[in-house]
């Protein structure tokens, strides 16, 4: 689909310029310029979010509307990562996020793969819990949640967090999975029974590599949906404020420190830049990800 | 017994922080405690009676209606102009504008709520500089007056999630086959024709679908709320969620039996507009069939 865009935008773009030609795509010049305008207008806070975090704190504080510091003050980072612990924070949020990245895409790629693949008893109970769950906002399972921790006496640590961030509503995963397996072809497995592989063997060594794309689109969402989660880590934090994740501690830092915005800014810099890094990198599976809850 | 291995870890996990949350949400609202002492006391409907009589549930109640009817429209709306821009081949920097406008979604929420105080400040925030440059005398104090608070949040959420909907309609657009397009050149339609009688036809089943996806998150706006208002002033942004979260975990001495009753019909909330989306989902797939 993309190839096809870019094929026909080419062609167009190696029209000779006539008059009648720069007339025509006149009206798409004004969308752009209109387009980048409501861009920068986008983009502004985090903008100013930078150019904070590089300012000293008088300098935001006087409220001028020149971007560009007067002279760059990195030792904002130092405080952030230092004396506000995101130094702490971030590793926690990286230990977090990528266990639960871990559990959810593998436990998705199981319960996907035996749900789109097979018929047995349960089955159609199990898809429909899940598609009635699909949409259970953390608001109404959180009390619960810390109950069910306390008792196993995993509230107040990281291991709680995980297995509650990987446990909690995700859904969305397992449908990805179930209708990607749905519709491989039946010969890839009878061929492979042929030659005498097991259950196992099927899974992990043909059908699994054929659903990296999958992977990489759950494996994604997850990601952003951990490092991004609020409640869970707030309410799984309050005990132990040395395992706050970026999330939680930027909360915290207002409490804290509330005048301290140029040290605030750069902590904001240090918990949003990984995402956005990672968003430039592999924004195709992003996007498809998302785009996956229209199509089916 | 492959299968049943293979469905244990979700089923472990989703039961345990998923399935037996929602069950025990229920047996909690008919108690009274306050979670850190074992005993719970059960008092049959007086949770329910409480929270049915609290102005203060009603009001949160009335806020997630309000906000969910204010950002809902905007971000289909919205957004469903802007795909249709970006989705024609002749735009030029496309791929650019499609990157800019997603990119408020991969940032965290939380973070984004606190920045946006800053910038929304009264006194030092850049936007309330930009109004004084532009003439208008004083600040407004965005988050700080309960009658802008609300509306303010509302913008921010927007923004913040603007690229989910522009996505799911870029994803709807691409549905639509070019040669459709071309056919309707030929014979001889112009821009405006090949809009009112191809695109939007054919993307009716998409807007049901995509309208009920969007109001669906809206009910799940914790993050932006908590970080950027706190549910104040005076409670003109809180949103059940936070509603729920004050009487479990900010209040001296927590009511579980009340909150859980409060998630409860929270809960029943959520569940009707899933049904009506559910109706919605088989109504545009009879459209998509029938075309």
């Amino acid at each position: 689909m993309m190839a096809v865009t870019d094929l026909t935008r080419r062609s167009v773009d190696r029209r000779p310029l006539t008059t009648a030609g720069v007339l025509r795509r006149l009206p798409w010049w004004i969308a752009v310029i209109f387009l980048v305008g409501v861009g920068v207008l986008w983009v502004f806070p985090f903008v100013w979010m930078v150019s904070a975090s590089l300012k000293e704190n008088a300098e935001v504080f006087a409220a001028g509307l020149n971007l560009i510091p007067s002279h760059f003050a990195w030792e904002n980072y130092i405080r952030a990562w230092e004396d506000a612990r995101f130094g702490q924070y971030l590793i926690n949020t990286v230990i977090v996020t990528l266990w639960t990245v871990f559990l959810v895409t593998a436990r998705s790629a199981f319960c996907g793969y035996v749900l789109g693949r097979y018929r047995f008893r349960g089955s159609r109970i199990i898809m429909g819990i899940l598609l009635a769950t699909l949409f259970v906002p953390t608001g109404y399972t959180i009390i619960p949640i810390v109950q069910i921790s306390l008792q196993l006496g995993v509230i107040n640590s990281l291991t709680g967090m995980i297995l509650a961030l990987s446990g909690a509503a995700n859904v969305a995963g397992i449908l990805i999975y179930a209708g990607y397996f749905r519709q491989l072809p039946k010969e890839l497995e009878e061929a492979a029974v042929v030659d005498g592989a097991g259950f196992p063997r099927i899974f992990f060594s043909i059908m699994l590599p054929l659903a990296t794309p999958v992977t990489a689109t759950v494996a994604l969402l997850t990601f952003l949906a951990t490092w991004n989660a609020f409640f869970l880590p707030l309410v799984f934090t309050f005990g132990r404020p040395e395992l706050r994740t970026v999330s939680v501690g930027m909360q915290a830092f207002v409490g804290e420190s509330a005048v301290d915005w140029s040290g605030m800014a750069a902590a904001g810099v240090i918990s949003i830049l990984p995402v956005v890094a990672l968003f430039f990198f592999l924004q195709r599976y992003f996007v498809e990800g998302i785009a996956g809850a229209v199509k089916s | 017994m492959w299968i049943w291995l293979f469905l244990l870890p979700t089923v472990v996990l989703y039961g345990l922080y998923t399935i037996y949350p929602i069950v025990a949400s229920y047996w909690y609202s008919f108690v009274r405690w306050n979670g850190f002492s074992a005993e719970k006391e059960f008092v049959g409907v007086a949770n329910y009676r409480e929270v049915f009589a609290d102005p203060q549930f009603w009001n949160s109640f009335k806020i997630t209606l309000l906000f969910m009817l204010l950002v809902a429209p905007a971000r289909v709306i919205l957004s469903f102009l802007l795909a249709i821009v970006l989705n024609s081949p002749k735009l030029p920097l496309s791929k650019l504008f499609r990157t800019v406008y997603f990119l408020p979604v991969v940032t965290t929420t939380a973070i984004v709520g606190v920045v946006m105080q800053f910038i929304l400040d009264p006194a030092s925030g850049p936007v309330n500089s930009i109004l004084q440059a532009l003439g208008f005398e004083g600040g407004i104090n965005f988050l700080g007056d309960s009658r802008t608070a609300l509306v303010t949040v509302s913008v921010v959420y927007v923004w913040k999630f603007f690229g989910i909907t522009l996505v799911y309609w870029l994803a709807a657009l691409q549905t639509i086959p070019q040669d459709i397009y071309e056919a309707a050149r030929v014979d001889g339609a112009g821009v405006v024709r090949m809009f009112t009688n191809i695109t939007v036809p054919l993307l009716k089943p998409f807007l049901i679908i995509i309208s009920l996806l969007t109001i669906e998150e809206t009910l799940r706006a914790f993050d932006l709320m908590q970080t950027m208002t706190g549910g104040g002033p005076f409670f003109s942004t809180e949103i059940i969620e936070i509603y729920i979260y004050r009487w479990a975990f900010a209040a001296t001495i927590p009511q579980l039996g009340h909150a859980s009753a409060a998630a409860v019909l929270f809960g029943a909330f959520v569940f009707v507009v899933g049904l009506i989306q559910l109706w919605g989902v088989y109504s545009a797939r009879r459209m998509r069939r029938d075309r």
